[in-house]
């Protein structure tokens, strides 16, 4: 009984906007199911032309950073600059690199 | 330790660094947003009611489109809102049961009457144009999920108002039947409108707070002052009026002066007293009473159908 | 000017226009958000297919004729529209079934209809077919949900179908505009559907786990301008403002 009176689960949704793009997330939505999720978004999230591709993945599916540690996970990137092409010094005469 | 955590947090709503959902946050920011969130997410549905009424009488089929189109969208906000305040850990099953209980508010607005087609322009007009004077600055709210859900509204609702000054601006110009129903429709909408701002700045206690926490941005009476300055030029294109004899332009100023606003009737309609409150609350109780079923199957069968896979399966 | 041919496309433009216009009732009483966005999307193809057909009809018809006179000048007795168009939503179960009944047609119909040697109801049907094809999607699922969800949900189903089922025979059932249409090569001859019709609509209903009803009496009429009593409601109410100010644009 209590698991009808419920409600439906709730599902992140990610659109890919135009072929050649990475999905993105647009929102949520609640679904009984993964297919009605699917068409729930669509009917929800492209009403404008706003997508070519859907994901739908259940949101207690998603696993989360937490911010907390926010600082150990992204900060020692900071230092890193000679990860970046413009850390490096080169004569202008060198093209195409 | 706490204190330090309300420090950091202050720090990055000045900084204008979004606060996102797992963030650390104070108690009463949380509530604030779930109320604000989900008043406003309830405002949207329970405001697809008054302009549902034209939908099977609109007077010609773009129209009908149109306006199909334009409730549709408002079903879309009040579903982006609803996310949004389900990522502050309220169910949306809970919110409804605040709006159905009563313990939740709406915009006041939705509890007056649509009698005639032109209402469909003046709330388009007027009401939409005073929601969007609100929701704009909101697109920079502090709180992450609520600014995006804001974009998204901002960016569909911009026609919702065009579509309403179309419509008004097409009776304008009709049969003197049509101009006397565009103007009977402003009329009935204008002040109720004007009241969409919320009470006065010194006599609305959650504002100071929300301010310092970038949750709002303008106060009540400078939005509706933008708004009461914008509508008083647009409304001559119309070539029609505001009902209101104190409404003038003060040179000093740089602002249109206007006149007394009735925030008795304001608080009668808060506290239920409007002329739709009943029924609108009534409708949506029934939408969701008689849905229930419908939800109670969806997930029977989705369960059913996940116990036949996992046996497939094995 | 071409009345069998008008009467055709009037008879297309009907369907999608009384559906549409009863799917539209829904708008802000759905059972759940999602699902009043979902059938209001419907609606307005629905609207918009109708939109299509009738300007279509307009040209033939001439005489200063345009969508808005033809949707909302006419009297029942000139509608041509299936008595499953009209019928009442009732609850969610009986809205489902008939537009699943009503999308297997559709679906069908369109299919054909894209090999019309009139290009515009070709490019109409091509055009409309997407949007069918989503609806026929939906409401099967709706219609297996509901039929194989609790017992209440299937008590309801059970109900509608019984309600709808004599309603679904006019369908392929053609009115001598049809006829005409298809042996002149811009229309459907829709009882080559019937098969087809049936044998979807079975696999469906018993997916859904529940008896595909007999054929027994079916209503018809709404494709002669015979209609139920509530066509008359919904005009009144549709065309209300367009019959109490003539001539006014709006």
């Amino acid at each position: 009984m209590s698991t009808t009176k419920s409600e439906w689960p709730l599902w992140e949704i990610f659109i890919r906007s135009r072929q050649g793009l990475d999905h993105k997330h647009v929102g949520s939505l609640h679904a009984a199911d993964a297919q009605m999720a699917i068409e729930n978004a669509r009917d929800v999230y492209t009403r404008r032309m706003e997508g070519v591709s859907i994901w739908v993945v259940e949101s207690r599916h998603i696993h989360a950073s937490n911010p907390a540690e926010a600082g150990a996970l992204y900060d020692p990137a900071n230092d890193k600059a000679y990860r970046h092409p413009t850390f490096y010094d080169l004569p202008d005469e060198l093209k195409h690199m | 330790m706490e204190k330090n955590l309300e420090e950091i947090f202050q720090d990055k709503i000045d900084r204008e660094i979004r606060i996102e959902p797992k963030d650390w946050m104070p108690e009463k920011y949380r509530q604030t947003l779930i109320r604000q969130i989900s008043q406003h997410a309830h405002s949207e549905i329970v405001g697809m009611l008054p302009e549902g009424n034209w939908i099977t009488r609109a007077p010609n089929l773009r129209r009908k489109s149109i306006l199909l189109a334009k409730v549709q969208d408002e079903a879309g906000h009040g579903l982006y809102l609803y996310s949004a305040a389900e990522t502050l850990g309220i169910s949306r099953d809970e919110m409804y049961e605040q709006l159905h209980s009563g313990k939740a508010k709406y915009s006041s607005i939705f509890n007056y009457p649509t009698l005639s087609w032109a209402d469909m322009g003046a709330i388009g007009w007027l009401v939409d144009g005073a929601a969007i004077m609100n929701q704009v600055p909101l697109c920079r709210s502090s709180f992450g999920p609520y600014a995006r859900a804001m974009v998204r509204v901002c960016k569909e609702e911009s026609f919702h108002q065009r579509q309403g000054f179309e419509i008004l601006l097409t009776l304008s110009k009709g049969s003197e039947a049509q101009r006397r129903m565009a103007q009977d429709a402003i009329d009935r909408w204008w002040w109720p409108s004007v009241m969409m701002f919320g009470p006065k700045d010194d006599e609305s206690p959650n504002s100071l707070l929300s301010m310092k926490w970038k949750i709002k941005r303008f106060s009540n009476d400078e939005l509706r002052q933008k708004f009461v300055d914008i509508c008083a030029e647009q409304v001559k294109i119309l070539g029609l009026t505001l009902p209101d004899p104190d409404l003038k332009w003060n040179e000093e100023r740089g602002h249109y002066d206007f006149g007394a606003i009735n925030w008795d009737e304001f608080w009668q309609v808060v506290q239920g007293n409007g002329p739709c409150n009943k029924e609108r609350l009534g409708a949506r109780k029934k939408a969701w009473e008689d849905g229930a079923w419908v939800r109670e199957a969806a997930n029977a069968y989705a369960e059913k159908r996940k116990n036949r896979q996992s046996v497939n399966a094995a | 000017m071409d009345t069998i041919r008008l009467n055709y496309i009037l008879h297309l433009a009907d369907n999608a226009l009384i559906l549409g216009h009863r799917n539209s009732e829904w708008c802000g009483h759905g059972p759940v958000l999602e699902q009043d966005i979902a059938i209001s999307n419907i609606a307005l193809d629905g609207l918009g297919q109708a939109r299509n057909f009738y300007q279509s009809a307009a040209t033939i018809a001439g005489n200063g004729a345009t969508e808005d006179s033809l949707a909302y000048l006419r009297d029942v007795i000139d509608f041509k529209n299936c008595l499953l168009a009209e019928v009442p939503n009732g609850d969610w179960a009986q809205t489902i079934l008939r537009q699943f009944f009503f999308s297997a047609y559709q679906y069908l119909l369109y299919t054909k209809l894209q090999q019309s040697n009139d290009g515009q109801l070709a490019a109409i049907a091509e055009k409309s077919l997407k949007e069918v094809s989503y609806h026929l999607r939906w409401s099967s699922e709706w219609v297996i949900r509901l039929g194989d969800g609790t017992e209440e949900s299937r008590t309801r189903i059970g109900n509608a179908l019984e309600f709808l089922w004599p309603y679904t025979g006019e369908l392929c059932l053609p009115a001598g505009y049809e006829l005409d249409a298809a042996s002149n090569g811009y229309g459907v001859d829709v009882s080559s559907l019937q098969s087809d019709w049936h044998q979807r609509v079975s696999s469906v209903l018993e997916e859904a786990t529940l008896a595909v009803p007999e054929t027994g009496w079916m209503q018809s009429g709404g494709k002669q301008g015979r209609h139920t009593e509530h066509l008359g409601y919904i005009l009144a109410e549709m065309q209300y403002l367009q019959r109490a100010y003539p001539g006014a644009e709006w």
